[in-house]
């Protein structure tokens, strides 16, 4: 594992910070794909050698978390005509302030999980399980269905980072499956954006109301 | 080697076909079809030790036989029923309902076989993605609201599902074991799995297949999900897809069996069964829509299912019983359901009554179907829920069996009053027929499916209970 790795970490953390402080949806999606982008140079780094297959799941990871979804997110974005998240659930202050508390939680309980010698003193585990819940809180707190998508993708992105644990035990195919889901995933989220969009003429979640126990 | 790729790839052929067949008319007939043609590869290969492919990637145990047999089962019964169905809703497209469906019984025997825990995922969330479609079958503002909370919560769960997986390779890692993820290899070394990673993989399993079960507190989606969605679709996904996540949990409860962890699961189990029973009952208390009142029924099984494992001995062999009957007596409920749904055109309770007098044979159905999944004998669930409770005396879970009980009371009566009321009396005047009659393809499928639930309760046959005994066995010793 290279020097690299942690400052990339921390990137990623301050990124979490960023998205769950700012109201512009476009920043928010810029931000889901540095993180992306950033997951790609991270692959790169955890290896100790770089060799040809690393460097293509690297290169399909910036493509699709980096470019391609969010792409597609923007699209919709000007499709919808909508900039802002207007009065989520948690304000950006307390969510601001429950990601911190989560990413100091995150840092408690990764040290008490015991790491293979190789990975001792890595910021991996608890960047991913503050990553996970930066995901979760956007996911949960957010109105718009483009945020609650980035929301899913910052999952994602945290689940990723645990798995670079695991380079040296996951097979090429397995990758390939998460990657593949993930795009399949998000291209049926992103057909029932559009869906909601038409029936509504916004892509407001809070007016998803109808089902509820009275 | 051929048999268990062909149980994937024939369903998923026959899905393409669906979505490249421009007939409306003919295109649900490809349900029964890949229903059928499923079936006799499975009869075929339960009866075979050897059913394996992909160097032991894909692997036929016991307990993939028993999700392989309910999902078979269930699929070609109510596969039979589409046709009609579908006719009477011809102005819908159902290409993406049909082409969706098959490609979830590919996926699904997928899980049933997949003995790596990659793949494992993979099949889970390909079957996840698979089903939302169908949900959407009816296009308006409602379905699309479940829609969106069954694919969103329903990612969230699979995700974390992921994590532990993760976590779980990690604690092969850490006890410097080699990189292999298949459960064989990791049941094996399970002694040297390091502790304090597998409890954290576990919950994260938990909650994540669990969300995909619909045990609560995760539930949400569910009442929407089957509330809107067609009572096809319900079936499928109440009686198959719940399956399909439950065998996800069996796998990583054998490694924490095999691992000697396997208190730290029960308790979960334990405790996320009784809130489920309790959550459900309380919900179906006061439901006003029959449809969701059959979720919430589900929400209460899946809680019986795994309160089973946690209980464990006897009650595990309950729970895997349990997994048939529940499975098909859902689909005897959903079927009739829908039956009365088109005869009055409303799903509220409060706008149904009489459908005894409109529609005869299917409000019969959905109160026998009533009395068998509360637990009345002598249909299936009767016994598995006794064998469960039965354990649960014996092992001394005194106040669990009490909460059991509790639970099942609770349930009795909300569900109760929800069905009397829709199949007594008289028709409203305010909601006249809608020209819906029971007919031998949408009466019949139920009543097969009753009688099966009638079979399970009187007479297990013999190799059933050997399937089931042996699967029982991989999951703990029989004390």
């Amino acid at each position: 594992m290279s020097r690299a790795v942690d400052p990339i970490l921390v990137v990623v953390l301050l990124l979490n910070f960023l998205l769950l402080g700012t109201s512009r949806l476009r920043a928010v999606i810029n931000a889901t794909a540095a993180q992306g982008a950033a997951l790609g140079t991270l692959l790169v780094a955890v290896h100790v050698e770089t060799t040809w297959h690393t460097l293509l799941v690297a290169a399909g990871t910036v493509a699709l978390k980096g470019v391609l979804i969010p792409g597609m997110l923007n699209k919709a974005m000007r499709d919808a005509a909508i900039r802002r998240e207007v009065e989520p659930v948690v304000g950006f202050i307390p969510s601001l302030l429950l990601g911190g508390l989560g990413t100091g939680a995150a840092l408690l309980f990764a040290r008490t999980l015991p790491l293979a010698p190789q990975h001792v003193g890595s910021l991996l585990v608890s960047a991913s399980l503050s990553t996970v819940l930066t995901g979760f809180l956007l996911l949960t707190t957010r109105r718009k269905a483009i945020t609650q998508v980035t929301g899913y993708l910052v999952l994602e992105n945290g689940v990723f980072i645990m798995g670079l644990l695991l380079v040296e035990a996951m097979p090429f195919l397995v990758e390939l499956g998460a990657l593949l889901d993930l795009l399949v995933a998000i291209f049926v989220m992103g057909i029932i954006i559009n869906h909601i969009n038409r029936e509504f003429s916004s892509m407001d979640t809070a007016q998803l109301t109808a089902l509820k126990e009275e | 080697m051929a048999l268990a790729l062909a149980l994937v790839l024939v369903p998923l052929a026959l899905a393409a076909v669906a979505f490249a067949l421009p007939s409306e008319r003919w295109r649900p007939w490809l349900l029964p079809l890949g229903g059928a043609a499923r079936l006799a590869m499975t009869a075929a290969a339960v009866s075979r030790p050897d059913v394996a492919a992909l160097s032991g990637w894909l692997q036929l145990d016991a307990l993939g036989k028993v999700l392989l047999l309910l999902l078979d089962v269930l699929f070609f019964v109510s596969a039979l029923y589409a046709p009609s169905y579908l006719r009477l809703r011809a102005s819908r497209d159902n290409r993406a309902l049909c082409g969706c469906l098959l490609a979830f019984l590919g996926t699904s025997a997928l899980v049933a076989q997949a003995h790596h825990l990659g793949l494992l995922w993979v099949a889970v969330e390909a079957s996840v993605l698979a089903t939302a479609p169908t949900v959407y079958f009816n296009r308006n503002t409602r379905s699309l609201e479940a829609t969106w909370k069954y694919l969103l919560i329903g990612s969230v769960g699979i995700a974390l599902a992921l994590l532990g997986s993760f976590f779980l390779a990690y604690s092969a890692v850490h006890g410097g074991l080699g990189s292999s993820l298949l459960v064989e290899d990791l049941v094996r070394d399970a002694p040297r799995l390091s502790p304090a990673w597998l409890h954290a993989a576990f919950i994260f399993l938990f909650v994540g297949y669990g969300t995909k079960m619909g045990l609560a507190p995760m539930h949400t989606w569910k009442p929407d999900a089957y509330g809107e969605a067609p009572g096809l679709v319900g079936t499928l996904l109440a009686g198959g897809l719940t399956g399909c996540s439950f065998l996800a949990v069996l796998r990583f409860f054998q490694i924490l069996q095999a691992a000697g962890q396997a208190d730290f699961a029960r308790q979960m189990m334990i405790a996320a069964g009784l809130l489920s029973m309790l959550v459900a009952g309380g919900f179906m208390v006061r439901q006003r829509d029959y449809k969701r009142l059959l979720a919430y029924s589900s929400v209460e099984h899946m809680g019986i299912l795994v309160l089973g494992v946690g209980i464990g001995g006897g009650a595990m062999f309950g729970a895997l019983l349990h997994l048939l009957n529940n499975g098909l007596t859902k689909g005897v409920l959903f079927l009739s359901a829908g039956n009365i749904h088109r005869a009055f055109n409303s799903k509220l309770t409060g706008d149904v009554s009489g459908a005894l007098r409109r529609v005869p044979a299917s409000g019969a159905l959905f109160l026998a179907g009533f009395f068998a999944i509360t637990g009345a004998p002598p249909f299936g669930p009767f016994i598995s829920e006794l064998t469960i409770l039965r354990a649960a005396i014996r092992g001394d879970h005194a106040w669990v069996a009490a909460g059991f009980l509790v639970a099942l009371t609770v349930v009795f009566l909300g569900m109760g009053a929800n069905v009397l009321h829709i199949v007594q009396g008289e028709p409203r005047a305010d909601r006249p027929a809608t020209g819906f009659r029971d007919t031998a393809l949408t009466v019949g499928p139920p009543l097969v499916l009753l009688g099966l639930v009638l079979l399970l309760g009187l007479y297990i046959p013999p190799p059933l209970q050997a399937l089931l005994d042996e699967a029982a066995s991989a999951l703990g010793p029989r004390s």
